[in-house]
């Protein structure tokens, strides 16, 4: 095992996936099969769903915003050693926060409105990621448990604040009262027809600078650094001088604000009240497009498009053959977090071995890959 | 065996065919095993006389545990062949090796913690599904191993409560209950106190006296000379020769064992100390399960000198040096740079220290000093992130860092000479000088270095030990940790013995013999020992 | 409260906890021998499906208790290749689990049955009735203790009488067998294992299996004893009600059975308070809900006692050089 060189950096970042998501397609459409239809037909109607004309990438962009932001939401955690599965519940909750200053200012302009709804989606995200980063850093609470039992309280009070508190009276459904138009995002196809009257709205730009602005944190700041540092050898961070303890709460309270935008996307962005479960499974998602992506903003873009691809096209494929569900894409997503997060070990020996082949024998005198450890 | 072995000496331990063969418990022929690039053992022959102890010595890394875990079933050899009392066996797993009667005694124990003392002992050697009659069988047994080898334990206390000693009684418990014939032990003086090693010895000659075959692995010479009957001394994986004790001394085996005649003496001029730049002034530091490990300890290092801290592994040097160099709490005492009490608290107290002028090579550089995962230029900063010559506010300045880092590999000959090379990829040796160029060209008024030349090449220790030496003759305050005495015999301007968490002795270099230090380290006496003959020189602790 | 209420509450309190004390007990397999498992409630959300499926195809409540079962081992078994042979990463193998479930259970239920993925509702052959002991209708005039036993005790469904022995059962293998000892070994220190000559992978995988086989009853559970058929998502987080109870309970079978009980009773307790005034305060039923992880959380944070886990959990084993 380890006479293995490791990959080279293009085939680590690029092929594996790639094998991997291949994988993945191949074994749902192997269910499909069996279940008498026809693979192909299903990819290609998912395909068409996703991309076929401005409408339904529209649609795709709007799901795929979301999955950017709960994608860099779990790498960011992750680079600091941190896994934060609690994804859903940040962005859930965060919502709390949006609703309640884009209602008192539903009336002015939306790019006052915007700016706000962010910082108030992020304050109350963030600070849902904050208490289990304080958890982890002061108190030793595994951070994994606490953000996944952190899901289910956060479902709790949404459903009691939705229903006894932000519903108006005299209204069945439990939903917030709608926001005013002027206070609501436009959408991109005002500026840009083609996308139609799909949900793909201001947000997205967001989206973009926000895989910009944690390209720079991780790489080119010194709190990046100091992140990655401890992400790697926690030992080492601490011999440095860094406070462990202070990175993991910050790092935490990041990863909750990323994913609270998704809430800025859903609340002001798309369905202008507040619903119940408007999160979906996005923060979920967002394992797979940061496993997919290698935790690196371009990677997250592109799997988010993938994903929101498959979202949008599984919509989309119900009705096109009738008895294949849009679960289909949940199948898929569960697969590539399998193969590409679980299942790793299955095919980076291989291919290290293939590469093994092809690459020159190492130098007698170059230095040994396994620096000699006591014996 | 290799070519380069002289003959001769080995030949009375050579395996001459099967009549003799029940001479010996074990005979292993041309084993060989790498790991990646490393050829851990290469053509090993060895031959281990029944009831004898065999010692196998050799430095860091020259192949001992990696033959014994083969041996053990641990680890399958790439080639060659084991004999077990004359009989040859391919041991896939140490199941077979127990079934064989080969039990072993690992560096670190095999020990769950949570268990009492019965629960490990018959763990893997169950007799039925149930538990009850087996715990009942084991508990017997432990009343008469216990009386035969004077092996006292409390069946019922559980392992996390027990000091290290007895739990490496229960790791021999553990071997014997399984009817071990022949015993491995890996290193096993490393933890214990001296007490406890002498204990040990005891034990061990009352088995060998009971027949059972002892192999011991150690890098202390001291230890082979006290205990064994045989020796093998193995060097970069290769047994190079195999000697009866009685008909070798320390000098013979070090020279064995390092290749040369080892100049250890350093080249240095006298010092000239002048203020006191470090003042450390009623320490007490404990670890992480809340033992106290150093016990109110005071010293200063004045500028332009080298302070050696000698002692046995485990004596709270560690918890000293982490505590200084602010990674570790201090519960009571004062730290002073220049006369400043530093303000060590809170796990960044690593930072405010390196901010006051101190700079820290640690003992570990895999675990504590390097992120092996980063590049090199990245490890070239760690520690230093927020200075400003690597960028403005809160971004990094990644050409100036990287194009230091290439002066830095220049200057330090570090090799291979490219700064985006991840750290992992580079040698034991040039990994260090990573961690020295980044701290020694920090220009810090204090330098703190923990183990400086553990598991580096020969060629870079001289490196290492002129750079040291530069640091000091440029007027540095130099507080040196090894558990190499004649790394601090031959670096250190004045020596300090630690024993215990306390600081028990000090010793002029020039005057003090091994013998001296080693009694202290024992935390016997002083360095008043009249009659004390001098040790052999070149003996390694 | 009249006896009857009380009687009736917890009643329904032993209902509730049964699924939470099988997934509790499944769990506690896995985790003791070091393989950590968020995938519980995947397990079960396939083995209910399954259970389901093919009861309600074969009209045999036997046949769709192996079939629940079967799908929960080979969960547990794709699981166990993952994060013990491969060496996953053991938190990702759930999450994957979990979601595999929850998008095949749907899927596939749609196809099959076209219902919107629910399965055909069960008749009473295909599902699991509740028992009468004996002595419980002569017993019943009896005040307190008789009405104890026929209404609490005697009346339920087999797996519920099934979860509860499994207790006993669980603390015996644990604590008084060579397989328990190795269990409990392997997830402390699973080196002190192999150098004993025994394979970690082995004992992994069978720990892992018995938390398949366990989850494999609480799914069946829920749909072909509880229920009658299976809805869409129907084991609704309990998975990980199930994981919080076993870190409340130190990860101890006695304790986990206790705590299961103690998460029933709140279920019970907040579908009897739905709208009613306690001591003229309205307790929001959604507080009663989260208690459960609110109590986790403040545990596992050392405010009251403290949780630590298996020693080497989470980890998957390699021989280090």
């Amino acid at each position: 095992m380890s006479t293995l060189r490791p990959l080279p950096r293009w085939a680590d970042i690029l092929l594996l996936p790639i094998i991997n998501l291949a994988l993945a397609f191949i074994v749902s459409g192997i269910v499909v099969f069996s279940i008498g239809q026809n693979p192909l037909a299903a990819l290609e109607a998912i395909v068409g769903g996703a991309f076929g004309n401005g409408y339904n990438f529209g649609y795709t962009l709007y799901y795929s915003t979301n999955f950017i932001f709960t994608g860099l939401a779990v790498a960011v955690a992750a680079h600091a050693g941190l896994f934060n599965i609690g994804g859903n519940g940040q962005a859930y909750i965060a919502g709390l926060g949006v609703i309640l200053v884009a209602l008192p200012m539903q009336f002015m302009p939306w790019w006052l409105t915007f700016p706000v709804a962010i910082l108030a989606g992020a304050a109350v995200g963030g600070f849902w990621a904050f208490i289990p980063g304080w958890l982890q850093a002061k108190r030793g609470s595994h951070v994994v448990i606490t953000t996944i039992m952190f899901n289910f309280i956060a479902a709790a009070i949404m459903v009691y604040m939705v229903v006894n508190v932000l519903k108006p009276d005299g209204v069945m459904a439990p939903e917030s009262a709608m926001i005013a138009p002027e206070g609501r995002m436009p959408k991109l196809g005002a500026f840009i027809p083609w996308f139609k009257n799909t949900d793909v709205n201001f947000t997205l730009l967001l989206a973009l600078a926000c895989l910009v602005g944690v390209y720079i944190l991780i790489w080119h700041t010194r709190f990046g650094y100091a992140m990655r540092a401890l992400g790697h050898n926690p030992t080492a961070s601490n011999y440095a001088g860094m406070s462990n303890s202070r990175i993991i709460m910050i790092v935490m309270t990041l990863s909750g604000a990323l994913a609270g935008m998704v809430a800025v996307n859903q609340v002001v962005g798309v369905q202008y009240r507040l619903v119940l479960d408007y999160v979906a499974d996005a923060g979920f998602v967002g394992i797979a497009v940061a496993l997919m992506g290698r935790n690196h903003p371009v990677g997250i873009l592109f799997a988010a498009l993938l994903f929101g691809a498959l979202y949008q096209g599984g919509n989309e494929l119900q009705y096109v053959i009738p008895g294949l569900s849009k679960e289909m894409v949940v199948v898929i997503q569960a697969l590539v977090i399998l193969f590409t997060g679980a299942m790793e070990g299955m095919f980076r020996p291989g291919l290290q071995r293939m590469f093994g082949l092809f690459a020159p024998a190492p130098k007698p005198d170059a230095p040994p890959a396994v620096a000699a450890k006591e014996s | 065996m290799t070519s380069n072995t002289p003959s001769g000496a080995t030949s009375a331990q050579r395996p001459s065919g099967a009549a003799d063969a029940s001479e010996f418990a074990i005979e292993l022929r041309k084993i060989n095993k790498r790991f990646g690039p490393v050829h851990a053992n290469r053509d090993i022959d060895l031959a281990i006389r029944r009831g004898s102890v065999h010692g196998i010595v050799g430095e860091n890394g020259a192949g001992k545990s990696t033959l014994m875990s083969i041996l053990y079933g641990f680890y399958t050899a790439d080639s060659g062949e084991i004999r077990v009392n004359g009989t040859t066996h391919a041991i896939t797993d140490s199941r077979h090796a127990l079934a064989l009667g080969i039990g072993m005694v690992h560096q670190h124990f095999m020990l769950v913690d949570n268990f009492t003392i019965l629960e490990n002992v018959i763990l893997g050697a169950e007799d039925k599904a149930l538990l009850g009659p087996s715990l009942e069988r084991a508990r017997k047994e432990l009343v008469r191993l216990a009386k035969d080898y004077r092996l006292d334990v409390d069946p019922d206390a559980v392992i996390e409560d027990v000091s290290v000693g007895t739990q490496q009684r229960v790791e021999i418990l553990k071997a014997l209950y399984r009817g071990a014939d022949v015993l491995i032990l890996d290193e096993p003086t490393g933890v214990l106190t001296p007490a406890e090693a002498d204990d040990l010895f005891r034990v061990l000659r009352e088995l060998r006296d009971q027949g059972k075959t002892i192999i011991l692995i150690t890098h202390k010479l001291r230890e082979i000379m006290a205990i064994t009957d045989y020796v093998s001394v193995m060097r970069q994986g290769a047994i190079v020769e195999t000697l009866k004790t009685s008909e070798t001394n320390p000098e013979q085996l070090a020279e064995l064992m390092v290749g040369r005649r080892v100049l250890l003496r350093v080249e240095k001029g006298p010092a000239h100390p002048g203020e006191v730049l470090l003042s450390v002034e009623n320490l007490v530091v404990k670890d992480d399960l809340g033992v106290t490990r150093v016990k109110d300890v005071s010293f200063t290092v004045r500028a332009g000198e080298i302070v050696g801290i000698a002692g046995v592994a485990g004596n709270g040097q560690s918890e000293l040096l982490e505590s200084v160099s602010g990674m570790r709490d201090q519960s009571a005492g004062i730290v002073r740079l220049k006369g400043k009490p530093l303000s060590l608290e809170g796990d960044d107290g690593a930072h405010r220290a390196r901010q006051a002028g101190l700079a820290h090579v640690p003992e570990d550089r895999q675990r504590m000093g390097l992120v092996t995962a980063f590049e090199e230029w990245e490890n070239s900063i760690l520690g230093y992130e927020d200075d400003k010559a690597y960028g403005k506010g809160i971004l990094l300045d990644i050409d100036a860092a990287r194009a230091q880092a290439r002066e830095r590999i220049k200057k330090f000959d570090i090799r291979p000479a490219n700064e985006r090379l991840k750290t992992a990829n580079f040698s034991g040796g040039n990994q260090q000088k990573i961690v020295l160029a980044r701290e020694m060209e920090r220009n810090p008024d204090v330098l703190i270095v923990g183990q400086p030349t553990r598991g580096v090449d020969i060629g870079a220790i001289e490196f290492i030990h002129n750079q040291i030496i530069k640091m000091r003759d440029a007027g540095k305050a130099i507080l040196l940790v090894s558990v190499e005495l004649d790394e601090i015999r031959s670096l250190a301007d004045r020596i300090l013995v630690m024993f215990d968490g306390q600081i028990v002795g000090e010793a002029d270099p020039a005057t003090a013999t091994e013998r001296d230090l080693g009694l202290m380290m024992a935390g016997i006496g002083n360095k008043a020992a009249p009659q004390a003959r001098v040790a052999a020189e070149g003996q390694r602790e | 409260m009249d006896l009857v209420i009380i009687l009736s509450t917890l009643d329904a309190t032993i209902r509730l906890s049964t699924p939470l004390l099988l997934a509790c007990l499944a769990g506690l397999y896995s985790e003791r021998a070091g393989v950590f498992d968020i995938g519980l409630e995947g397990k079960m959300l396939a083995a209910a499906f399954g259970a389901a499926a093919v009861a309600a195809v074969t009209n045999n409540v036997w046949l769709g208790l192996l079939a629940g079962v079967g799908v929960s081992l080979s969960t547990s078994a794709l699981q166990g290749a993952a994060a013990i042979t491969l060496k996953g990463n053991q938190l990702i193998a759930g999450v994957a689990i979990n979601m595999l479930a929850a998008g095949l259970t749907t899927f596939l239920g749609i196809q099959w049955f076209a219902q919107g993925g629910r399965t055909p509702a069960l008749t009473p052959d295909s599902r699991f009735g509740n028992m009468t002991l004996p002595f419980a209708d002569e017993l019943a005039g009896v005040p307190v203790l008789g009405q104890i036993y026929s209404e609490l005790i005697s009346g339920h469904n087999l797996l519920v009488y099934i979860a509860f022995l499994a207790v006993p059962i669980t603390w015996f293998v644990l604590y008084r067998t060579r397989f328990g000892l190795r269990l409990r070994a392997v997830g402390e220190n699973p080196k002190a294992v192999d150098t004993a000559g025994i394979s970690v992978i082995a004992l992994r995988y069978q720990a892992v299996l018995i938390t398949g086989l366990l989850c494999g009853l609480a799914g069946a559970f829920f749909s072909i004893a509880q229920g009658s058929g299976f809805g869409n998502n129907m084991t609704a987080g309990k998975g990980f009600i199930a994981l919080a109870a076993l870190i409340f309970a130190k990860w101890k079978p006695v304790p986990a059975m206790f705590t299961c009980l103690l998460f029933g009773f709140l279920d019970a307790l907040q579908i009897r308070l739905q709208n009613t005034d306690i001591f003229g305060v309205t307790v929001p039923v959604q507080a009663i809900q989260a208690l459960p992880y609110i109590l986790t959380v403040v545990l596992l944070a050392g405010f009251i006692g403290k949780a630590v886990g298996p020693k080497a959990g989470g980890v998957a084993y390699t021989k280090e050089r």
